[in-house]
């Protein structure tokens, strides 16, 4: 872990202007050290040599109590503004993180798991509480504090400032150098430790499982085993880990301890003034403390930035170079031309769909057939932008003979011009009106109780849906993603019939959507499952795979 | 029953803390040692400054002599003693913990799986896992700094009433309030700081998760600006009530230092005025002034052991929850004991419920399985099929009549019962071991002809003889590294291998792709042929052969004959059964 990764400031604004407050705190708090020290060895002093009286001292005393009293003020402000900034850093990288993630498109998060994301975008970042009010306080305070005393101390006492000179900066050396010594030794025991807590989760969630053949009970000592062993894998790491704070704390003791002695054999011999005595003593354990505690805020402050580093991952997938040409020939008009299409996903032997060339004239509802996961539904996802073809093109061929590559297209420009319906449509919290409205912002309530009516949906658009479109049926939930998708108007309507509902409802849905858009004029590109779907079709295109030359010769390439 | 009742009353974190009573003595040494280290601390500070001040008095180095050993001793101390308090703490916690787990898991296996339907997502097994070892904070967060701390802090406060007993008491006091009020007040406003967040922060999430889930639909419809703005939205409440509860949130540290400014100052001026009245010598000025600025060590950790209080004790509850769960189906008093035979099974009118409180699931169910009858459950998803499986595996207890060789089951050992009638369920778990150790959970002493020969069966037999470790083949977390349909092959290789009389199959070709799921059915037909088997399924193509389909619908039996019967008959099943063909055909067609 780096001691403060610079992405942090580019991506979280806040970040900045915190560390400049903290600076200035830092630097503060250095002073007020500084002076806490000379009042209090003032006025021993004072008090033990010259025996002066509490009255004489009186000044010093309120004077030492307001400093005292504004370093609290600091600690506490501090707090404060590191929970503002990590409040505001996290509200930064969240929105950050959800916009690049939904730039990225839902192809991509398809294999990113929306669930994690939306886990690490809440309660993820939440660890950066912890980096912001304790880790980064102390780093910045160990930069600024120990330097600032030791020119002090150097003033005052060069001999002190000789031993903090080689004991403070031995504290990261040594911790660097046993961190690098056991390194190796603590993640192979780290290791061990995850497999034995991995391995009660296995057996615990395993256990309908091993019940079925009699071995649950048996499963007993096998976990009393495991736990003896986590506890003694546990302890082997805690006894290494544990070294750099030993020294740690050793470094720091000690020299407190060597310039003790070494000032009172001083004093002893004539050569040290009470004074100057007392003030070292009471500065050399502030040098050691920030240092102390940026080690000890340390691991802390590892889940904060190992959150916000799985943030920065996310952010810096580069977006798709999208085409920027908004000159789209009538959709009415024009042929949508398939050209020797092909798409390929990660881990998979076989272009889905492979090689496919068609004609899609204006006007026409086309039903795409072939057997599940052959690539029907991922013609619509080339269409729509999600995916790129891995081979060929998709090419827009208007009335007067131009054509226009669909990659060159700007994709946003080319969306407004479609209504989609997916397998599984997503209905947003609102009202059926509100999800209706996603396909077109500005339309009116007649338009929309109009596309309901069209969708065959009859219930009140002012009907509130709960997380995913609860307190509609599925049947209904769909009608409204078909209105959603009419309201637009479109030139073209995708339809992505669902695979898993052979409940019957769909078919009819999806016949109804299609004599809809029929009406209208709109071409109509409908991936059938069922065959009185492909019935309605006034074309029918075949979709399959090909197995994939390229990742065939990576299997291969692998394996030998 | 009582002893249960008031148990119940009693707090979690007590009942956590039994766990560890075995382990006292250990906690008690790591507690002394962890006094030990911050009394070093005090002690190197203090001894210190006598020792600067008496040294000014230039009196022979000898006199001095004790006071410079015990500062260097301070010195070492302090860390090997920190070192010391921390390997010793770890390990009575730990060893603690495995007592823990150990009951944990007793009363999951117990309860698995009806009880455990609440677990039934992996992210709350995940947790409750990690629940059991939060445990561990109630020795190492809560205890250990409170008792340590409240240790050092009686010796420093008993030290410094020696020198001087006004000083004494004032630290005392001081110490108390640090010690008590400041932690309280810091898990207070952390309480009110968390109730205020808590609702933004879920909005925030389900915001967050909307817009995710709906990327497609959002990127299709232009609509990405939108919810973003939504989001930012959401986001804003939260990250403004976030700022607002801020100002509490140093209040600790603030209080502690403002506690800290009261008694130098304070001690300082007592000091100062005893030794005007020549109560004590002036060396021990600077002991009074600078013994405080390392006195509040001792009450420093306080804070976070409070804010650990509600976590562990929020931790500690769902684990005891867990532990005094009531068991789904008890065992009988007097288990009666099959004799050999060749194990007929009947159902007669038998309901059954996931939930005690609520609906049945399925009922006036009749089945009979004579030996080497083979039937197909089926009917829509929620109809009650899977009910069904755990009943006749005595996960879930039933009313009406279940026998085997007319024994009723309830009067029998359900490990008993489940020697008779084996299952292969639907999420069936696939260990993260190796590929024979998860075959012989079904038979220990299976031979290795019997496992290869199950192998084969399940058709899983030459890809093994494939891999270069062959049978020591490691599977991954839950077969991650087996693909869907070697999971289920597996799965189904070990069901044969317990060699049950009667086997269950739960959706066994869940998952899978349609083409896979056609081969393992039609394996799995040949397997079990001469075998009592029940096939949970809802694909029905290619179960043509079996002698008696089941069609449930509602948790009641909807239609059942003979496939043929059922497919002359127009029913749901030979609905179901053409819109298949039909599909298959189209399939075809379009290859």
């Amino acid at each position: 872990m780096k001691p403060l990764d610079l992405r942090l400031l580019q991506y979280a604004r806040a970040t900045r202007g915190f560390i400049v407050a903290l600076v200035f705190l830092g630097v503060t708090t250095a002073f007020l050290v500084i002076a806490q020290a000379t009042l209090m060895a003032d006025v021993i002093t004072r008090v033990f040599v010259s025996s002066a009286s509490l009255s004489a001292v009186r000044g010093e005393l309120w004077l030492l109590a307001v400093v005292l009293g504004t370093r609290a003020l600091i600690a506490w402000g501090n707090e404060v503004l590191a929970h503002r900034a990590a409040a505001a850093a996290k509200s930064q990288l969240r929105v950050a993180l959800v916009e690049h993630s939904l730039k990225l498109g839902p192809a991509w998060l398809a294999g990113a798991r929306p669930g994690d994301l939306a886990v690490l975008s809440t309660s993820g970042v939440a660890a950066l509480d912890a980096y912001f009010s304790r880790y980064l306080p102390q780093l910045v305070l160990a930069a600024i504090v120990p330097l600032t005393i030791g020119l002090v101390v150097i003033v005052h006492d060069v001999l002190a400032a000789i031993i903090i000179g080689f004991t403070a900066p031995l504290i990261p050396v040594f911790m660097i150098l046993i961190g690098r010594f056991t390194q190796s030794r603590v993640e192979r025991q780290w290791r061990t430790m995850g497999v034995l807590s991995g391995h009660f989760l296995d057996i615990v969630s395993g256990l309908p499982t091993l019940k079925i053949f009699g071995r649950a009970k048996a499963q007993l000592t096998n976990i009393r085993d495991v736990g003896e062993h986590y506890r003694r894998a546990t302890l082997g790491v805690l006894r290494v880990s544990f070294l750099s704070a030993l020294v740690l704390e050793l470094l720091s003791t000690i020299a407190v301890a060597l310039v003790a002695v070494s000032i009172g054999l001083r004093l002893v011999g004539g050569h040290l003034s009470l004074r100057t005595g007392l003030l070292v003593l009471i500065l050399t354990p502030e040098v050691y403390l920030p240092i102390r505690l940026v080690g000890t805020h340390f691991h802390a402050a590892a889940d904060g930035v190992g959150a916000a580093e799985a943030v920065f991952a996310v952010l810096e997938i580069p977006l798709p170079n999208n085409g920027t040409r908004t000159d789209l020939p009538d959709l009415r008009h024009t042929t949508i031309q398939l050209r020797g299409l092909g798409v390929r996903y990660e881990g998979r032997p076989a272009l889905t769909p492979g090689n496919l060339t068609a004609d899609i004239a204006p006007g026409r509802v086309v039903a795409l057939v072939g057997p599940s996961g052959e690539g029907k539904s991922s013609v619509l996802s080339v269409l729509l932008g999600f995916v790129r073809p891995a081979t060929g093109q998709v090419l827009l061929a208007g009335p007067d003979g131009t054509t226009v590559d669909l990659a060159e297209v700007d994709p946003d420009v080319w969306r407004s011009r479609i209504g989609y319906v997916g397998q599984v449509p997503h209905l947003f919290a609102g009202t059926v009106a509100d999800n209706v409205r996603v396909g077109k912002p500005d339309a009116s309530d007649e338009t929309v109780a109009e596309v309901l009516r069209a969708a065959g949906l009859d219930v009140d658009p002012s009907t509130p849906l709960g997380e995913t479109g609860s307190g509609l049926s599925a049947g209904q939930r769909r009608r409204v993603a078909i209105a959603r998708a009419l309201v637009r108007n479109a030139a073209l309507l995708l339809l992505d019939e669902p695979t898993a509902a052979l409940d019957g409802i769909s078919e009819e849905i999806v016949i109804d959507a299609v004599s809809a858009a029929r009406s209208r004029g709109t071409t109509v590109i409908l991936v059938a499952h069922r065959p009185t779907l492909v019935a309605l079709a006034d074309v029918v295109i075949p979709v399959s795979a090909i197995s994939d030359p390229i990742t065939i010769e990576e299997f291969a390439g692998a394996s030998s | 029953m009582t002893t249960n009742v008031s148990r119940k009353v009693r707090h979690p974190l007590l009942r956590l803390s039994s766990v560890f009573a075995g382990e006292r003595w250990r906690l008690v040494l790591a507690a002394l040692l962890g006094a030990l280290a911050i009394g070093s601390s005090i002690g190197l500070l203090g001894t210190s400054s006598w020792l600067i001040s008496r040294a000014s008095q230039r009196p022979p180095v000898l006199e001095l002599g004790v006071a410079i050993v015990i500062v260097r001793t301070c010195g070492l101390g302090r860390g090997i003693f920190r070192y010391l308090e921390r390997l010793v703490g770890h390990d009575a916690a730990l060893r603690g913990l495995v007592d823990l787990r150990v009951r944990v898991y007793a009363r999951l296996a117990d309860i698995a799986p009806a009880g455990l339907s609440g677990y039934r997502r992996g992210d709350l097994l995940a947790r409750l896992v990690g629940d059991v070892d939060a445990g561990l904070d109630l020795p190492l967060r809560i205890w250990l700094p409170a008792v340590s701390g409240l240790v050092a802090a009686i010796g420093t406060v008993a030290i410094i009433a020696v020198i001087l007993p006004a000083a004494g008491l004032l630290l005392a006091v001081l110490l108390l309030l640090g010690g008590t009020a400041v932690p309280g007040l810091t898990a207070l406003t952390a309480a009110r700081a968390e109730r205020r967040v808590a609702p933004d922060q879920g909005a925030l999430a389900a915001a967050v998760v909307d817009a995710l889930a709906g990327s497609a639909d959002l990127v299709a419809f232009g609509s990405v600006p939108r919810a973003v703005a939504g989001v930012e939205q959401t986001d804003a409440r939260l990250t403004a009530a976030a700022r607002r509860s801020a100002l509490g949130t140093g209040l600790g540290a603030g209080l502690n230092g403002l506690l800290l400014a009261v008694a130098v100052v304070g001690s300082l001026a007592l000091g100062i005025t005893a030794v005007g009245d020549g109560r004590i010598q002036g060396v021990y000025l600077a002991v009074l002034a600078l013994v405080p600025l390392a006195a509040w060590e001792t009450v420093n950790g306080l804070p976070a052991a409070a804010l650990a209080v509600s976590r562990v004790g929020a931790a500690a509850g769902r684990v005891f929850q867990v532990i005094d769960a009531p068991i789904p189906v008890p065992e009988p008093d007097f288990a009666e004991v099959l004799a050999p035979g060749p194990r007929a099974v009947e159902l007669r009118n038998v309901a059954a419920r996931w939930d005690p409180a609520g609906p049945l699931t399925i009922s006036a169910i009749d089945l009979l399985l004579p030996p080497g009858h083979r039937v197909v459950v089926t009917g829509p998803s929620g109809a009650g099929k899977s009910t069904l499986a755990a009943v006749l595996v005595r996960f879930l207890p039933y009313s009406g009549s279940f026998t085997i060789d007319g024994t009723q089951a309830d009067r029998l050992a359900s490990d008993d019962v489940r020697r008779v009638i084996g299952l292969c369920a639907q999420d069936s778990h696939v260990f993260d071991s190796t590929l024979e150790e998860n075959l012989r959970l079904a038979r220990r002493d299976a031979t290795a002809e019997e496992i290869a020969d199950v192998l084969d069966r399940a058709r899983l037999g030459d890809w093994v003889a494939g891999l270069p470790e062959g049978l020591a083949t490691t599977v991954g977390a839950h077969g991650a590294r087996l693909s869907g349909g070697q999971r289920q092959r597996l799965a189904v290789a070990r069901a044969l291998l317990a060699d049950v009389a009667v086997l269950v199959l739960d959706e066994p070709t869940e998952h899978l792709e349609p083409t896979t799921a056609a081969e393992l059915m039609a394996d799995l037909l040949v397997a079990t042929s001469g075998r009592t088997t029940v096939i949970v399924t809802h694909r029905l193509m290619g179960l043509g052969e079996v002698d008696e389909v089941l069609v449930l619908s509602e948790g009641k039996v909807l239609e059942r004959g003979t496939p043929k019967d059922l497919r002359d008959s127009n029913g749901w099943y030979a609905t179901r059964l053409a819109r298949e063909e039909d599909q298959e055909r189209l399939d075809m067609v379009s290859r």
